[in-house]
C-alpha cells in the first residue's frame, strides 16, 4: 500500500500538469455521474443498450468468432468474459483486488504523473479491463473490448492492463465509441501493455466518437526478448479533439513493434496522433506507418524512433493527403540514434491527390468522383503484415465500415 | 463533313483539330479518319505532338481542343471527359502511366473490365499473375508496364485502341508477347469481321514487325505532313530522317 500512496502522491502533484500536445482540457468541467448499467451475462442482451452503436465500433454482438469480450458503458462494466482456455478477461479493479502481483504492472508502463489526464484517472473512480493470455496459450479468435459513452458531458476514466505471457499469442479488437448525438464528453483511457518473452500481441482499435467528444488515450507498451507488439489504430470519424502518443519500449533482444495509424480528420476535428518506439536492445526492429487524410480538419501526425543501442532497424512513414481546403496536416517524423550501428530511416509526404492518377483511372472508365474515392481508399489501405488471416479480414471489414462513414 | 454515309464509315474522325497544352498551341489543322477495322501508325520526331494527340483523343483536361472536332462513330465527343470516352469504346495504353499506391493491378483490371472475366487467366497470358496484388505500376519494369497496360486494355476491350510507343523499353522476348496482345486487341486474326481500330505511336517501327498497319502518318511540328503506306514511310524516315518529311514533295 505504500507504493499506492506514492502513486497517489505523484498523481496529486501532476493534477494540473498540462499535456505536451493537444488542447488543454479540464476534466472537472465534465460530469462523473452516469446512470448505472446492469451486468449482462450474454452479449445479445446488449441490444437494449443501443447495441447498434457498439456494432458501429466494430463489436461483434453475437460474440461469434471472438474468444471473449469486455464491454463498458459510461462507468459501468456490463460484460466481461473469456470463452477460451488460457485467456482471462476481468474488470481492471476486480483484477487488482484478485491479484496482488498485478500491482507491479499498475502504472508501470505509463507514468501516472505524465500529465493531468493520467493523474485524473488515478485520482478518481475508474473502470477498464484486464486481459491476459496465459503462458504458451494461442487463440484462434480475438478478444474484443468496447468502451462506450452515452451520458452527455460524461468523463469516462479507463485504466486497462493487458498482459501477453511468455510464448503466448493474443489478438485484441477494440472499439471506442459514443452515442452520436451527445454534444460533449471526455474519454481518458490509460492502457498498459506487457508483451513477455516470445509473445505476440496485436491490438486493433477503431474509434467512432461523436463530433463533440474530446479523447485523450494514454498508452505504453513494454516488449521483452523476441516479443512482437502490433498496433493498428483507425480513427476516421468526426471527433472534436483527439491527442495520443503511445510509447513502446523494446527492452529485450529481437523484440519488434509495428504501429499502423489510419486517420481521417473531418471538418472541425483536431487530431494529434503519434507513435514512439524506443529500441533498447540489439536485434530489435520497429516500423511506424501513418496515413492521414483531411477533409477539412487538422492533423498532426507524429512519429519518433529512438535507437539506444546498436544492431537495430527502424523505419517511419508519414503520408498525408489533403482533400479539402481549410484542412492542414503537419507530419513530424523524428529519428534519434545513440549508437553508430543503428539503421533508421523515414519518409514523409503531404499533398493533394495527383490529378494524373485520377485521370488514369478515369481513362479506364471511372467517373472523377469514383476515381478519387478509389485513390483515397487505396491511400488508406495500409497492408498490415502479421495478422492471422481471419483477423486481417475482420480488420479490412472494420476499416471499410469506418471509411464508408467517413468519406 | 456533311455526308452521313461517310460519317458512319469512320470510327474516328478528326477535322481541322487544334490542341493547346497549358496555353501553348501544340497541334493544328489535324485531319484524320480511321475506319472500322483499320490500324493507323503515327510517326514523328520527339516533341512533334504525337502523345499530345493521343491525350487529346482520350480527353484529358490539360490537352485543350482549341479548334475543330473529334467524332467517334459519328458522335461529337470533343467535350466529353475521359471516362465517358472510355465508356464509348476508346482505350489507351500509356507510355508512362502513374503509380497508384493502394490500388492493385487486379483492381485496375476489374475497373477496366466491361464484362465479367477471368482475371487470373488473362493475367497468366501476359505473365502477370504475380503482379495482380501489387500496387499498379509500382516498381514495374518497362516491359512489365507495357504488359500491365495491355492486360487492362484487354479487360476493357475497347473499339478504338490508342497505343503510345508500345515497344519502348521492351526487350525482344517481351516484344513478341506485346505484339501478340496488340494483335488480339485489334482482331488481326479476323479479316471480314474485324471491327476494332487502332492508332499506334511508334518511334522505331519495330512494332510493325508484329502488327500490320493500314495507314501511316507523319507528324511534324504539330501537323500531319504526310499520310500513306506505313512501310514506305518508315523506310523513308530511316533513310532521310524526319527533316525530309517536312519538305518532301514525292
Amino acid at each position: 500500500m505504500h507504493a499506492l500512496e506514492e502513486i497517489r502522491e505523484r498523481a496529486r502533484a501532476a493534477a494540473a500538469k498540462p499535456a505536451l500536445y493537444g488542447a488543454d482540457l479540464d476534466p472537472c468541467e465534465y460530469t462523473a455521474e452516469a446512470g448505472e448499467c446492469g451486468y449482462v451475462e450474454s452479449l445479445d442482451q446488449l441490444e437494449e443498450l443501443g447495441a447498434e452503436e457498439l456494432a458501429r465500433a466494430g463489436v461483434e454482438i453475437s460474440g461469434k468468432e471472438r474468444s471473449g469480450s469486455y464491454v463498458q458503458i459510461d462507468g459501468s462494466v456490463v460484460h466481461s468474459k473469456a470463452l477460451e482456455k488460457g485467456l482471462e478477461v476481468l474488470g481492471c479493479r476486480e483484477a487488482l483486488e484478485k491479484y496482488d502481483w498485478l500491482w507491479d504492472y499498475y502504472w508501470n508502463a505509463v507514468a501516472v504523473d505524465a500529465d493531468k489526464y493520467t493523474a485524473d484517472v488515478e485520482l478518481n473512480p475508474f473502470e477498464g479491463y484486464f486481459m491476459r493470455a496465459m503462458p504458451g496459450s494461442r487463440t484462434i479468435y480475438p478478444l474484443q473490448a468496447c468502451l462506450y459513452m452515452r451520458e452527455p458531458r460524461f468523463v469516462q476514466r479507463v485504466h486497462n492492463i493487458i498482459i501477453a505471457e511468455e510464448g503466448s499469442e493474443l489478438h485484441i479488437i477494440t472499439g471506442c465509441a459514443s452515442k452520436h448525438d451527445i454534444e460533449a464528453g471526455l474519454h481518458l483511457g490509460v492502457s498498459e501493455f506487457y508483451v513477455k518473452r516470445n509473445a505476440k500481441l496485436t491490438f486493433t482499435m477503431v474509434h467512432s466518437w461523436a463530433e463533440g467528444m474530446d479523447v485523450r488515450p494514454r498508452s505504453a507498451v513494454v516488449v521483452e526478448e523476441g516479443g512482437l507488439f502490433m498496433n493498428n489504430y483507425i480513427a476516421m470519424e468526426a471527433v472534436r479533439s483527439l491527442q495520443t502518443y503511445p510509447t513502446c519500449r523494446l527492452v529485450g533482444e529481437g523484440a519488434t513493434a509495428r504501429f499502423n495509424s489510419i486517420m481521417v480528420a473531418q471538418p472541425g476535428s483536431e487530431l494529434d496522433v503519434g507513435s514512439r518506439v524506443v529500441l533498447g536492445a540489439p536485434g530489435c526492429s520497429a516500423e511506424i506507418i501513418s496515413r492521414a487524410v483531411t477533409r477539412g480538419g487538422n492533423i498532426v501526425a507524429r512519429g519518433h524512433l529512438k535507437g539506444e543501442t546498436g544492431g537495430i532497424r527502424a523505419h517511419l512513414e508519414c503520408h498525408g493527403l489533403i482533400l479539402e481546403e481549410g484542412g492542414a496536416i503537419l507530419a513530424v517524423p523524428e529519428l534519434e540514434g545513440h549508437h553508430p550501428d543503428v539503421d533508421m530511416s523515414h519518409e514523409a509526404a503531404v499533398g493533394k491527390i495527383a490529378q494524373q492518377e485520377v485521370e488514369y483511372l478515369m481513362s479506364r472508365g471511372l467517373s472523377e468522383e469514383e476515381a478519387t474515392a478509389a485513390i483515397v481508399r487505396g491511400f488508406l489501405n495500409v497492408k498490415i503484415e502479421g495478422l492471422p488471416p481471419r483477423l486481417e479480414q475482420e480488420m479490412k471489414r472494420m476499416m471499410e465500415m469506418s471509411r464508408r462513414k467517413a468519406l | 463533313m456533311g455526308d452521313p454515309e461517310k460519317e458512319r464509315d469512320a470510327m474516328l474522325e478528326l477535322r481541322d483539330l487544334a490542341v493547346a497544352v497549358d496555353g501553348r498551341q501544340i497541334l493544328s489543322g489535324i485531319d484524320l479518319e480511321i475506319g472500322y477495322g483499320e490500324t493507323h501508325v503515327l510517326f514523328g520526331p520527339n516533341g512533334s505532338g504525337k502523345t499530345t494527340l493521343l491525350m487529346a483523343l482520350m480527353g484529358f483536361p490539360r490537352y485543350q481542343v482549341t479548334g475543330g472536332a473529334i467524332k467517334l462513330n459519328g458522335e461529337d465527343i470533343t467535350s466529353l471527359p475521359p471516362d465517358e470516352r472510355a465508356r464509348r469504346g476508346i482505350g489507351m495504353m500509356y507510355q508512362r502511366p502513374p503509380t497508384v499506391r493502394g490500388v492493385s493491378l487486379r483492381q485496375m483490371v476489374s475497373i477496366s473490365s466491361r464484362d465479367d472475366l477471368d482475371v487470373a487467366s488473362l493475367a497468366g497470358e501476359m505473365n502477370l499473375e504475380e503482379f495482380l496484388e501489387r500496387d499498379v505500376n509500382h516498381g514495374f519494369s518497362g516491359g512489365e508496364i507495357k504488359r500491365s497496360e495491355l492486360l487492362q486494355l484487354q479487360a476493357q476491350n475497347p473499339d478504338l485502341v490508342l497505343l503510345d510507343e508500345p515497344e519502348s523499353g521492351v526487350d525482344m522476348e517481351n516484344l513478341q508477347l506485346v505484339g501478340r496482345a496488340i494483335r488480339r486487341l485489334l482482331q488481326k486474326d479476323l479479316v471480314r469481321r474485324r471491327s476494332k481500330s487502332g492508332l499506334i505511336i511508334t518511334h522505331t517501327g519495330y512494332i510493325l514487325d508484329y502488327v500490320e498497319a493500314d495507314h501511316g502518318h507523319v507528324l511534324c511540328n504539330g501537323t500531319i505532313v504526310c499520310s500513306g503506306n506505313p512501310r514506305e514511310q518508315l523506310e523513308g524516315i530511316r533513310r532521310y530522317g524526319f527533316e525530309e518529311c517536312a519538305t518532301c514533295t514525292r
